[in-house]
């Protein structure tokens, strides 16, 4: 492959290439997860690495999300750098004790005696009829807690390029991946080598509004900034990337250009990353807004199987539109 | 390779002064948690000092521990000095982790102390965990991982057994069995109270030892980590003990009978091994109390130190939530 000319591949392909890297330049790295040996990966992310890293970088563990989370933490305090793949957002509740009361405080609770450098990658999301078992969106909880970093790569870059700087970080990184996106394709520009885990980024400008998303809202988002264009408003796309911490400074800046916000965010309204974001503008640029901040979230059902109900549920592009419209004409 | 613990003269007043440190220190955290001084749950390990030291004089330098909410017993054992374990206990920044864990939560990464864990079942994975980094860096060590009966209850500990033999790692598994997991007997909370015959389903092999012996948890857990080194598996032991005190300071026991307590209390492992030494013409009663004598100064010295700590700046609050560096 000529290296000077832009890369088109799929969300998929990024993230197993990422694990590709990941193992080749870090020795001490191995991938851990339920079927992501022999199996491929419950998504095929991680298909044919076992055949290429074989079983010591590779390893199939049982259906023990609690102990093989907590092992990987383990593991990282003595001086591995795991990877954890977690299947679905949902089944991380079977780890959520070791995430939490583990991999996020003992770090603090020894007094920095202990780091914990291990990455956990997990599917999130609805949009394929998997049921309410299947299809949450649990970042927004994850980002409520202090020494977890949280990561949701809405593009092919930061799919595949995300992963290199969360293994890296002394800390333990949540990357969320989002199911819809597995077969996006995209383009990584020829110069692109690396993202950094630290800022959000506009991924199109605009001077009417703000809208702010991440993960598998950002392609709806902007498309629904494409039709908004359509009719004249102009409107901005902040891709939040790290939900925790986020990057107020960016989120700020956007909002305090357009003075207007719609935030998108397929968590659950009540107690969402979109209600931080929009107390946060309320608390640091309440003066520059020119209509109330709104949100587009998921409606507050457990996911349903059904097609219809399910995209009933989610955020979708009219619905997008129709805030941004409406923020629009507010005051 | 011998497959027996080298006791000797020396090694027995080693076991008796260390198993006599664990007691005074827990006496002077009682009189401080009285005074105020210490604060928040208080778990003391009163009756199960026998299970510590006898495992720990099992284990070398390079090896590493998983304790549990009760493990004052395990940290002094193991070599933490008691000055810093005071001073955490007082919340102060010359404790062993800053003030920021208290007695639930002694870490210390010079001994390989990995906590300190009140996450019931909570540490089982994480020393999985530190047993498969052990393995890959070729540090020819075993893992020592604690926990009571009470932890058998939770999935953690099936999936971790399971985990280790499948992958075949150097974890010790120490089950401390001391009939009550706080206030529930043990035969309200399982259905097969042989705890160590369930280590069969996982191909775990197990024993069950007096954990009231120094002498017998010591000759176990010699063969024990033996076979770790020598197999490159876990092993399971079943310590089977009892704590003289409440769960955490004070409670009303009604969950268990004075003259119940008071059986037990007569194979106390201190006075005992106190008394067979001393029948055995293996020590005199005056060496014996200069021993006693030593180790009040310690602990003198150690309450000393912590009521001289200082207290970590607010300004640091947020420090090592998170970490800058991974520390060498």
């Amino acid at each position: 492959m000529n290296a000077a000319q832009p890369r088109r591949m799929t969300y998929r392909e990024a993230c197993r290439q990422a694990l590709r890297d990941a193992l080749n330049t870090e020795p001490r790295s191995f991938l851990m997860g339920e079927d992501v040996g022999l199996y491929g990966g419950c998504y095929a992310v991680s298909k044919g690495l076992l055949e290429e890293f074989g079983e010591r970088r590779i390893r199939d563990t049982p259906l023990s999300e609690s102990a093989f989370v907590g092992a990987g933490i383990g593991a990282a305090m003595a001086g591995l750098r795991p990877i954890v793949e977690i299947m679905t957002c949902n089944f991380s509740l079977l780890a959520l004790d070791q995430i939490m009361n583990s991999a996020a405080t003992l770090p603090h609770m020894s007094g920095g005696q202990f780091a914990i450098p291990m990455v956990i990658r997990m599917a999130t999301g609805a949009g394929r009829q998997l049921a309410a078992q299947h299809s949450h969106s649990l970042e927004g909880w994850y980002a409520h807690i202090p020494g977890l970093r949280v990561l949701a790569p809405g593009t092919v870059e930061d799919a595949r390029y995300m992963l290199a700087p969360a293994l890296a970080d002394p800390n333990p990184v949540l990357l969320f991946e989002h199911i819809m996106l597995y077969n996006a394709e995209g383009e990584i520009p020829a110069k692109l080598s690396a993202v950094d885990i630290t800022t959000a980024r506009l991924r199109r400008t605009g001077d009417d509004l703000s809208l702010i998303t991440y993960g598998g809202s950002l392609p709806k988002t902007l498309e629904a900034a494409t039709r908004l264009a359509e009719e004249g408003i102009d409107a901005a796309v902040l891709d939040l990337r790290v939900l925790r911490p986020l990057d107020e400074a960016a989120i700020l800046a956007t909002v305090r250009h357009t003075g207007r916000a719609v935030i998108v965010d397929e968590g659950w309204r009540s107690g969402s990353l979109a209600a931080e974001i929009g107390m946060r503008l309320m608390e640091h640029c309440f003066d520059r807004l020119q209509a109330p901040v709104a949100r587009v979230c998921t409606r507050e059902v457990p996911i349903p199987y059904a097609a219809h109900l399910e995209q009933a549920a989610l955020p979708s592009v009219e619905a997008i539109v129709e805030a941004a419209r409406a923020t629009m004409e507010a005051a | 390779m011998t497959t027996k613990a080298h006791v000797d003269r020396a090694m027995l007043l080693h076991l008796y002064r260390e198993m006599r440190r664990i007691r005074v220190f827990e006496e002077r955290c009682v009189e401080l948690y009285q005074a105020e001084k210490i604060r928040g749950f208080l778990h003391l390990y009163d009756g199960q000092e026998a299970v510590a030291v006898g495992i720990m004089q099992a284990l070398a330098p390079r090896d590493a521990v998983v304790a549990t909410y009760r493990e004052h017993g395990q940290a002094i054992a193991r070599g933490i000095g008691t000055d810093v374990l005071m001073a955490e206990m007082f919340g102060c920044l010359e404790g062993c982790c800053r003030g920021r864990g208290g007695s639930m939560h002694i870490f210390d990464r010079a001994t390989r102390f990995y906590g300190g864990n009140a996450i019931v079942g909570g540490g089982l994975p994480l020393a999985v965990g530190v047993a498969l980094a052990d393995r890959e860096f070729e540090r020819d060590a075993v893992t020592a991982c604690f926990f009571g009966e009470g932890a058998v209850d939770e999935g953690e500990f099936h999936e971790s057994v399971n985990l280790a033999v499948l992958w075949q790692l150097p974890v010790l598994f120490i089950c401390e069995n001391n009939l009550y997991s706080m206030g529930t007997p043990l035969e309200l909370a399982e259905a097969e109270t042989d705890i160590h015959s369930k280590a069969a389903c996982y191909r775990l092999p197990s024993e069950s030892v007096d954990g009231m012996s120094p002498l017998a948890v010591l000759s176990a857990a010699t063969r024990a980590v033996e076979h770790i080194r020598a197999t490159g598996g876990p092993y399971f032991l079943e310590c089977r003990t009892y704590r003289f005190r409440a769960h955490s300071m004070f409670d009303a026991q009604g969950y268990r009978t004075r003259e119940e307590v008071e059986l037990w209390r007569r194979r106390d492992p201190i006075p005992r091994l106190a008394s067979w030494l001393l029948d055995n013409g293996l020590a005199e009663a005056e060496e014996l109390e200069a021993i006693d004598r030593a180790i009040l100064a310690e602990m003198d010295a150690a309450v000393a130190f912590a009521e001289n700590g200082s207290l970590e700046p607010v300004e640091g609050l947020e420090r090592f939530v998170t970490m800058e560096d991974i520390p060498a």
